[in-house]
């Protein structure tokens, strides 16, 4: 359990992005009666059980259908609600697809979709359970924004800001506490990557859960090897921060992206395909989930596994910087 | 408008959606056919819409789930005033706002739809919203019977209900063909009226060719308080040309220059009987 070792001696621990997200939920709720979580039986695992007894008619429940979930998000965005459709990143991203794709999106209905325990968060459930095809799926359909807050702060700041959105917002959070990450940097925008450490050696890109052993790596890179890495919390997938992207690439160094999702169509191969459009001759590998049937196993155990790790991105980096 | 007006307007309108696809060479005439009496009575007597303020919060909602049958809709806004009728001479053109199915850029759209089973779930969440801001104003959808398998609808007929959305009115038009057929051999949704009051909503059927009919339906909802409204218009595929009525290839036929005139003419002589 490296990742709940490290984090007592180096990082402040912070609560799971799914609790901060209801907590903000709350938060907002009291002042604009036109928040409205929109549940499919997910309220629940979406930390919302408060959220629903205290503001009982700012809560739509739809039972287990997710196609209906997004669609009645989308007629109450379209009168006027700020709709957040609540429901596991899973089902949401991939059962209602065609209601996102459609109805939110082409219709540019200003619904948040809300992908909660997102990615492998549901470890030994299996790949039922998994989200790892969500930002794939959704790049690739115009008018969304595409968010995975890695720490408290951002996920506070994205509902935030989703809850102010013109335009229709996806963000997917996980089960487990987060780090509080650079707490020197507290600035949010989407579409805006927020660099939690700089160094001058090599650069890790990384989103949501994963930029924790990102960070971690970076540091016992740094510890081990001397060698200093720049991490960035690339926590909007779209638009990407191409700005960022260009000053990131300009020094040469290798770079390395990783993320909670399969390494097709993700944040990795968003940023190559950008970069080396560019004509940028970094060094490059994508950390990620591959091809496979995915392994069994917790969390931890499938990042393990794949190399998203502390020690994983240490030896990949490692690799890059062929030391 | 008187209702020999009423009437005199459905056939112009059949005339029109006819005189569009044909330009065009693309469209779905059997099911805007079926389902145009339907729009007229729609746009005509019972939606409050003012095509200058079309976005006014307090506007009656119409969402045509079979957005297929773009056709039909766009010749009855078109007639409404929402935009220039010679605006349909370029539909499904190169770069037009008027394709093949309903978008929100044409004036008088409330969603973009053409997906099946999308226009109730969004109904619903219209729905509840009025519900939650204590506005009067009413939501209505049209389906097509060759939806009704979609899982989507199925998911909304029990949340409507377990809302209580008297404000909502489905309509159905069962023209009882689909692309392949009869609905009966492709996919049977028969006892419908038995599958929807058992999901709880108030249930009334009416000839969807007969306009006081629809009317009087629609017009006076909702039929038991605390319940949602669906309305079963039976229809027929192609109906008033009569080698369209019936026939499942004009699902999406195109009429020749000489169907084109057989059509036309039938319909000034309906008109003469009005």
């Amino acid at each position: 359990m490296e990742l709940d070792k490290i984090e007592e001696k180096v990082l402040k621990m912070g609560k799971a992005n799914q609790e901060v997200f209801s907590q903000i939920m709350q938060e907002l709720a009291e002042t604009d009666r036109d928040i409205i979580a929109v549940t499919s039986d997910s309220r629940g695992s979406g930390k919302l059980v408060p959220f629903g007894e205290k503001y009982p008619f700012q809560i739509v429940e739809v039972g287990i259908a997710e196609q209906n979930l997004v669609g009645v998000a989308a007629g109450l965005a379209s009168a006027g609600k700020k709709a957040f459709a609540v429901s596991p990143a899973c089902f949401l991203s991939a059962r209602a697809l065609e209601q996102i794709k459609n109805d939110v999106c082409y219709s540019d209905n200003p619904v948040t979709l809300v992908g909660i325990s997102s990615g492998v968060s549901y470890g030994a459930l299996g790949t039922t359970h998994h989200s790892l095809h969500d930002y794939a799926a959704l790049r690739a359909i115009n008018n969304i924004i595409i968010v995975a807050p890695a720490d408290n702060f951002e996920t506070e700041q994205a509902v935030r800001l989703a809850a102010k959105s013109s335009k229709p917002v996806y963000m997917r959070f996980g089960k487990k506490a987060m780090p509080y990450l650079d707490e020197s940097n507290q600035t949010f925008e989407f579409g805006k990557g927020r660099i939690v450490r700089k160094g001058e050696d090599i650069t890790i890109i990384a989103s949501g859960e994963t930029v924790y052993p990102a960070w971690l790596a970076a540091q016992k890179l740094e510890d081990e090897n001397g060698i200093k890495a720049t991490v960035v919390s690339m926590h909007t997938i779209k638009p990407l921060d191409t700005d960022l992207l260009n000053q990131l690439a300009s020094n040469g160094n290798p770079i390395v992206t990783v993320e909670e999702h399969m390494v097709n169509g993700g944040l990795g191969e968003a940023c190559a395909s950008y970069l080396f459009q560019k004509g940028n001759t970094n060094k490059f590998k994508i950390v990620g989930i591959p091809d496979e049937y995915t392994v069994t196993g917790s969390q931890i155990e499938i990042f393990n596994h794949y190399g998203i790790s502390e020690n994983g991105l240490y030896k990949t980096c490692k690799e890059l910087l062929a030391i | 408008m008187t209702n020999k007006e009423l009437k005199l307007k459905s056939v112009f309108l059949r005339k029109n959606l006819l005189k569009y696809i044909y330009i065009a060479k693309a469209g779905h005439t059997g099911g805007s056919l079926s389902c145009v009496d339907t729009l007229n009575v729609l746009y005509n007597r019972v939606l409050n819409v003012d095509p200058k303020n079309f976005k006014s919060p307090d506007r009656d909602r119409y969402i045509q789930s079979k957005g297929h049958c773009v056709e039909a809709l766009f010749v009855t806004l078109a007639d409404r005033g929402f935009f220039p009728e010679s605006d349909l001479e370029t539909l499904c053109k190169y770069q037009s706002h008027y394709i093949g199915h309903p978008t929100k850029k044409v004036n008088g759209v409330e969603q973009n739809t053409g997906a099946l089973g999308h226009g109730l779930p969004i109904c619903v969440g219209e729905a509840i919203a009025a519900k939650l801001d204590h506005k009067s104003h009413r939501i209505f959808t049209l389906l097509g019977d060759g939806e009704l398998p979609e899982g989507s609808n199925w998911e909304a007929f029990l949340s409507a209900s377990q809302y209580k959305l008297d404000n909502l009115y489905a309509i159905l038009d069962n023209n009882k063909q689909q692309i392949t057929g009869y609905n009966k051999d492709v996919m049977n949704t028969d006892s419908v009226r038995e599958k929807l009051e058992a999901f709880g909503w108030a249930v009334r059927e009416v000839d969807g060719h007969n306009l006081e009919e629809l009317e009087e339906a629609l017009n006076n909802g909702p039929f038991e308080a605390g319940k949602p409204n669906f309305i079963i218009a039976h229809t027929i595929k192609g109906k008033g040309i009569s080698y369209m009525e019936g026939v499942t290839k004009w699902h999406h036929g195109v009429p020749s220059p000489e169907q084109y005139e057989l059509a036309m003419t039938e319909l000034t002589e309906a008109e003469v009987l009005i």
